[in-house]
């Protein structure tokens, strides 16, 4: 069974098609890359999945469970973690407070707000882990205005994780990252829990190469081709729309 | 053609500038790189007229820019594309590109950015708040290149595009040089950075710690190691 499933999904706006019968599937452990030239909807297509945009057609099933017509935020509940490509983080809050009010999300309940979060240990002890697992280590009361833009990208991952995610959704984690940076990231998204399934949208294709396991190419809202790493690199369309030559 | 020398900035009373002095000639292209945090937008921002430089000054084709809004600049000649982008979000495609366009017998036109980015066409009624990141890029590009400018900035011109606009981009950016342009190019993929440029700043907590042309800075191992980790 798979983690998630897409069942032959549309969206469109208008005239503009940015998702053509699209089925694509990821399973437990698996890391799926998503690439594709600029507006081949790989965003949009997250977005169906995460729920801030509705298909036209077709059904987004996690563990076989339609979740089409969910809201994003039960979405969350049910195992949907995602990040954005434009990071979406409280500016103002410090490291520990941003992971802090993701997990509290996670925990619903309406009496949450009568108690101090101070005195909550277990709540205190899961941020720092959660920040351990993004590598997020030191200086965690600092306001996340004063990171790093490097730091604030584990953050945003710190932020999908703390939602205890089945999946998780990542576009373009190492956008605007040096290469350092970036060699920091692929390691944290290497080190990541086993069970989790990943979907990642990425143009570093040193990233996707290293990292996929299966790798889909959109292109015009349709699936070009689907398939191991050797196979996509050595597809000639691929190479033509997206890849190219020399890189 | 533009001249920095000793130049300071500051967000409120956060020093970010320490006395930064570069120049671009005309028909070269040069880089700027370090590490993020090092300066490197803040010193772009400063040339751009969104920060004063206080003090130090900025010099172009023997004229002081200082004081000089962000407007006034596009006006001398100043393209420029921010790492943020920047997209009109209510104006199409093509209003983007035609708001504040320059036109010059011979040079950018709309049919010109359009074949640079064919994809911008199919789009050209698509409002900019529908484009998707990537079209958002290439959008900011090809607005700074209907300006027809004699000086262009460019922040991460490559950040969220597909591999093969970013070779075409750098195809873009060695004509622009040819032509004669002035090109300030920040950019984290080294490889573009290196392939392209004449010669590279390197910034470190606000300031120039390394100038050199591609040659020297290949064959330095501590700049790349310390400032660039490479």
């Amino acid at each position: 069974m798979s983690l998630l499933r897409l069942d032959a999904l549309n969206k469109a706006f208008g005239n503009l098609v940015v998702t053509k019968n699209v089925d694509l599937a990821v399973n437990e452990g698996e890391l799926h890359a998503l690439i594709g030239p600029n507006g081949a909807g790989k965003t949009s297509l997250v977005h169906q999945i995460a729920g801030q945009l509705q298909p036209s057609s077709g059904r987004v099933l996690l563990r076989e469970r339609d979740i089409t017509n969910e809201r994003p935020e039960v979405r969350c509940q049910l195992g949907i973690g995602r990040t954005f490509q434009k990071n979406n983080l409280f500016r103002a809050l410090s490291v520990r407070e941003n992971v802090r009010i993701a997990l509290q999300a996670k925990r619903g309940g309406w009496f949450e707000c009568l108690r101090s979060t101070a005195s909550d240990r277990a709540l205190l002890a899961e941020v720092d882990e959660v920040l351990a697992q993004v590598r997020l280590t030191e200086r965690l009361d600092r306001p996340v205005a004063s990171l790093s833009y490097g730091e604030q990208r584990q953050l945003e991952i710190a932020l999908a994780l703390a939602s205890k995610p089945a999946v998780l959704l990542l576009d373009e984690p190492t956008s605007g990252m040096s290469p350092a940076e970036t060699d920091g990231m692929m390691d944290l998204v290497r080190s990541l829990p086993r069970n989790l399934g990943i979907l990642m949208i990425e143009h570093d294709m040193n990233v996707v190469f290293s990292l996929a396991h299966t790798i889909t190419v959109l292109y015009y809202g349709e699936v070009l081709a689907s398939g191991a790493p050797a196979a996509i690199r050595d597809n000639p369309q691929v190479r033509s729309v997206y890849l190219g030559l020399g890189r | 053609m533009l001249e920095l020398d000793n130049v300071h900035a500051y967000y409120g009373q956060s020093h970010v500038l320490h006395g930064v002095s570069m120049a671009v000639d005309k028909g070269e292209v040069v880089s700027l790189l370090g590490r993020n945090g090092a300066g490197k937008t803040t010193t772009v921002l400063t040339i751009m007229g969104y920060l004063a430089p206080d003090p130090g000054t900025i010099v172009y084709a023997g004229a002081n820019l200082k004081g000089l809004p962000p407007f006034a600049l596009a006006r001398r000649g100043f393209g420029f594309v921010p790492q943020e982008r920047g997209i009109f979000p209510s104006l199409t495609v093509e209003e983007n590109l035609t708001v504040a366009a320059r036109t010059r017998a011979g040079h950018w036109t709309l049919g010109r950015a359009y074949a640079l980015f064919p994809r911008l066409e199919e789009r050209r009624g698509n409002l900019g708040f529908q484009l998707s990141g990537g079209e958002q890029q290439m959008l900011a590009i090809a607005r700074a290149l209907m300006l027809n400018p004699d000086v262009i900035l460019l922040d991460e011109p490559s950040e969220g595009l597909a591999p093969l606009i970013v070779e075409e981009i750098v195809g873009v950016l060695r004509t622009l040089k040819s032509e004669g342009l002035a090109v300030l190019l920040i950019e984290q993929n080294l490889r573009v950075a290196l392939d392209l440029a004449d010669r590279h700043y390197v910034m470190s907590k606000g300031t120039v710690c390394y100038t050199g042309t591609t040659i020297e800075l290949e064959h330095n191992e501590r700049v790349l190691r310390e400032y660039l980790s490479v």
